[in-house]
């Protein structure tokens, strides 16, 4: 089976190819039964999934999901967009490893995911207030502060951030403050 | 032994002890037996934590300086040295650990993250371990090499001989 029969299957006809890569761009309502056809369908690994963060556009967030089948020889990514509070349905009944995934993108993006078996924190400490990787958040932190669990703070960015600038010469392409 | 507090006395009121007998401040002795059985606490945090490995084996091992006896309780140790990145969720347990050393005891930040945040101007690190803990020896490097955690542990050595360890230690012993 191709990538093309697979698509066929899925009902997909209008997929995004691009340097090889096959996205496929679903509604949140379609997301979960595309998921489970993907996976019967042979791709038995979920290589990753990720969100991000499309501040001032609506709907504001995106899921990704990365699948490829076992022998390595099919990869696909699923794609769907998601408004901020409406929940997205878990993908730890089709893949276990989904469980971290997903409270990772809680963690980091506030997205929360109806039917997690454990919808908690897992890198910050349960009862931080915010979101870090939002696009609403700065870099430098935010005060906070849970008696006798964890405090944060605002780290100095003396005149940063530093990024680095694609430029033809090693000069141009060092770390400087942005602006 | 070469320090000049140290010098060997040759009263010779007694031929069997002549020559065994040290006159020295109860500062020096104090002070010397501390400083060459420093016991580290390996607060081991990220990368910093395999140079310090390194420095305990035998390639550069630390035990040349009184240092090797690596104690996993706080209880056992008197110098905490913070190797790594200290982030946010972990540093109220470094503090908790240094709160359960007992005195005397001293602090090495070791390395960049330990002693100002390093590369991590982020959410999620502690700007420096000096925020919550005093410390005594900074050391540079992302990691330092083994060689400079020997050069901070023997600059530590020369700030404890310069304490007045016996008048402290007197101060207490009055206001309890």
């Amino acid at each position: 089976m191709s990538i093309a029969n697979d698509l066929k299957a899925l009902g997909q006809t209008n997929p995004v190819v691009f340097r090889g890569e096959t996205t496929i761009n679903v509604g949140l309502s379609a997301l979960f039964p595309i998921l489970e056809r993907c996976k019967e369908l042979g791709y038995e690994m979920l290589l990753d999934i990720s969100s991000l963060d499309h501040l001032g556009l609506e709907p504001r967030f995106e899921m990704v999901y990365e699948l490829a089948t076992l022998d390595d020889s099919k990869h696909l990514r699923v794609k769907t967009k998601v408004a901020e509070g409406v929940d997205v349905p878990t993908a730890v009944k089709l893949w276990k490893t989904a469980n971290w995934h997903e409270r990772e993108i809680y963690d980091m993006m506030g997205i929360k995911f109806a039917g997690h078996p454990q919808m908690e924190r897992i890198l910050m400490w349960e009862g931080f207030p915010y979101f870090p990787l939002r696009k609403d958040f700065p870099l430098a932190g935010k005060e906070s502060m849970m008696p006798e669990v964890a405090f944060s703070g605002v780290a100095p960015l003396e005149g940063g951030p530093f990024v680095t600038s694609p430029g033809s010469t090693r000069e141009s392409g060092e770390p400087r403050a942005r602006g | 032994m070469t320090d000049e507090t140290l010098t060997v006395s040759h009263a010779a009121y007694d031929s069997k002890i002549e020559g065994n007998i040290i006159f020295t401040r109860l500062d020096a002795a104090i002070n010397w037996m501390r400083k060459n059985s420093l016991w580290p606490m390996p607060m081991g945090l990220a990368c910093c934590a395999i140079e310090l490995m390194a420095t305990a084996s035998s390639r550069f091992d630390i035990s040349r300086f009184g240092a090797e006896v690596m104690r996993f309780s706080p209880r056992q140790a008197d110098v905490m040295i913070v190797a790594g990145t200290v982030t946010y969720k972990m540093a109220l347990s470094v503090k908790r650990i240094w709160d359960q050393m007992p005195e005397p005891k001293w602090c090495i930040a070791m390395g960049a993250c330990a002693s100002s945040g390093g590369m991590y101007r982020s959410y999620a690190v502690l700007q420096g371990i000096d925020r919550l803990i005093p410390v005594d020896v900074y050391i540079s490097g992302c990691p330092p090499r083994p060689e400079a955690l020997i050069e901070g542990l023997l600059k530590l050595q020369r700030k404890i001989d310069t304490e007045e360890s016996f008048k402290a230690q007197k101060q207490e012993t009055v206001t309890a």
